[in-house]
């Protein structure tokens, strides 16, 4: 399955936090979402998000000044 | 019956304690922090190259870890507009209507807890912590006003005021409650000692831009030469950043960047904003707000911006002007002096 794909770049945190978050409320368990962001604080934020709310970090990419996280959701809210 | 409750987070000392003493009466606890675009949290940490040392961590994510609970964060950008631009209970001593503001955190916990079936809320509030909202006369007026009423438990200082419902239906024991007063951290230093919390947040200003009186002079000039009290999420960006400068009199103003993060930051608004660039020497990214400069006004700010680039003492330096959308075109001008520059333009 395709991971959703959302655009957090220029935003400053927590606000891709923030996004990342609204976008995996409403999917089923097992979805995964992809983020991009250029705030190098998701680096922190977005894995300490996802070990609070017991979500899975797949994985962090960083392409020049972005940052491609990708999450996905195990359990619901 | 484990009884639920949502503590409002801020990434402070006391909210971490309020949370932590609930918790360990085995209640429930899950976090709710509110992003209102005014929260110094994180944002000039992330701009600033200077800081770049500094850890970059969301204190908000960093208490929900220590309590091991879920965080909710919640963007309330848009709604919280109408609190800081009419505030019922008026301003602090800046544009901080902080009454207001806890009043409509307190009020949006509220239906947090009625959608997701909580119980009750938890806040970090103490009587005489803060001059304008943790008053003895104020903290009535949250519970009253936010409609939260007798579910609102302020664990830190619940001894000093009357029982709420978590406290007379036996969900939490009121004798493990605490009494804390006034505006001494010393009780919640040993409390944090108590459970072994290092390392937190212990901001200076709070947690908020607007108690800042250079942000608030900021925010009030913006409000001032718009003709009208209003605001979008950038522009509340913006006024953390770079230098603002307002030539006596003038529409516009300027926002230079102060370093190389400042610049890589402003340049991402090149596409709303004219903006000026230094060609012939090194120099900042400068953003103009306000209406499209006249030739003489584009030569005015380039002399301005040129002070501030490594063309400062040169005759003449080349600057690139751009518009937000059609062609940029070069101008070269001599800098200004500093003292061509009154201390009165500088918004700070």
């Amino acid at each position: 399955m395709e991971p959703l794909r959302i655009d957090a770049r220029r935003l400053l945190c927590p606000m891709p936090v923030i996004r990342l978050q609204d976008a995996l409320e409403p999917l089923p368990v097992g979805s995964v979402v992809e983020i991009t962001a250029t705030d190098p604080g998701v680096q922190n934020d977005i894995p300490a998000w996802c070990r609070i709310n017991g979500q899975r970090l797949d994985g962090i990419e960083q392409r020049g000044n972005e940052y491609i996280i990708t999450v996905t959701k195990l359990c619901d809210d | 019956m484990t009884r639920k409750a949502v503590a409002l987070i801020s990434g402070g000392l006391d909210s971490l304690l309020a949370a932590k003493v609930v918790q360990d009466q085995g209640v429930h606890v899950e976090g709710i922090n509110f992003f209102t675009g005014f929260c110094v949290e994180g944002h000039t940490h992330a701009i600033r190259k200077k800081d770049k040392d500094k850890p970059k961590r969301n204190n908000a994510l960093w208490v929900a870890e220590q309590l091991g609970i879920k965080l909710h964060i919640v963007d309330i950008v848009e709604e919280y507009k109408d609190v800081v631009i009419n505030p019922k209970h008026g301003y602090g001593a800046n544009l901080n209507p902080c009454l207001d503001c806890k009043i409509f955190m307190v009020q949006q916990a509220h239906q947090w807890i009625r959608d997701k079936g909580f119980d009750f809320i938890i806040t970090g509030e103490v009587i005489g912590q803060r001059p304008m909202s943790q008053r003895k006369e104020t903290l009535p007026v949250v519970a009253r006003e936010s409609g939260a009423d007798d579910l609102l438990l302020r664990p830190l200082c619940a001894k000093n005021l009357p029982p709420t419902l978590p406290e007379r239906e036996g969900w939490v024991d009121r004798d493990r409650l605490h009494d804390f007063s006034g505006r001494s951290r010393k009780p919640q230093m040993a409390l944090a000692r108590q459970y072994g919390f290092e390392d937190y947040a212990q901001p200076a200003g709070g947690c908020c831009f607007l108690t800042d009186e250079n942000y608030s002079i900021k925010l009030q000039d913006l409000w001032t030469h718009r003709g009208e009290k209003r605001y979008e999420l950038d522009d509340i960006m913006l006024l953390k950043v770079g230098r603002h400068l307002r030539p006596d009199g003038q529409p516009w103003k300027l926002i230079i960047a102060r370093e190389e993060g400042e610049t890589r930051f402003l340049s991402g608004y090149k596409g709303q904003f004219q903006s000026l660039r230094t060609l012939s020497h090194g120099g900042p990214l400068a953003l103009i707000d306000g209406p499209t400069l006249n030739d003489e006004q584009i030569r005015e700010a380039a002399a301005i911006v040129a002070r501030y680039g490594q063309g400062k003492t040169a005759p003449e330096v080349e600057l690139e002007y751009s518009p937000p959308a059609g062609e940029a075109r070069r101008v070269r001008v001599p800098p200004k002096a500093p003292h061509d520059i009154p201390q009165s333009w500088y918004l700070v």
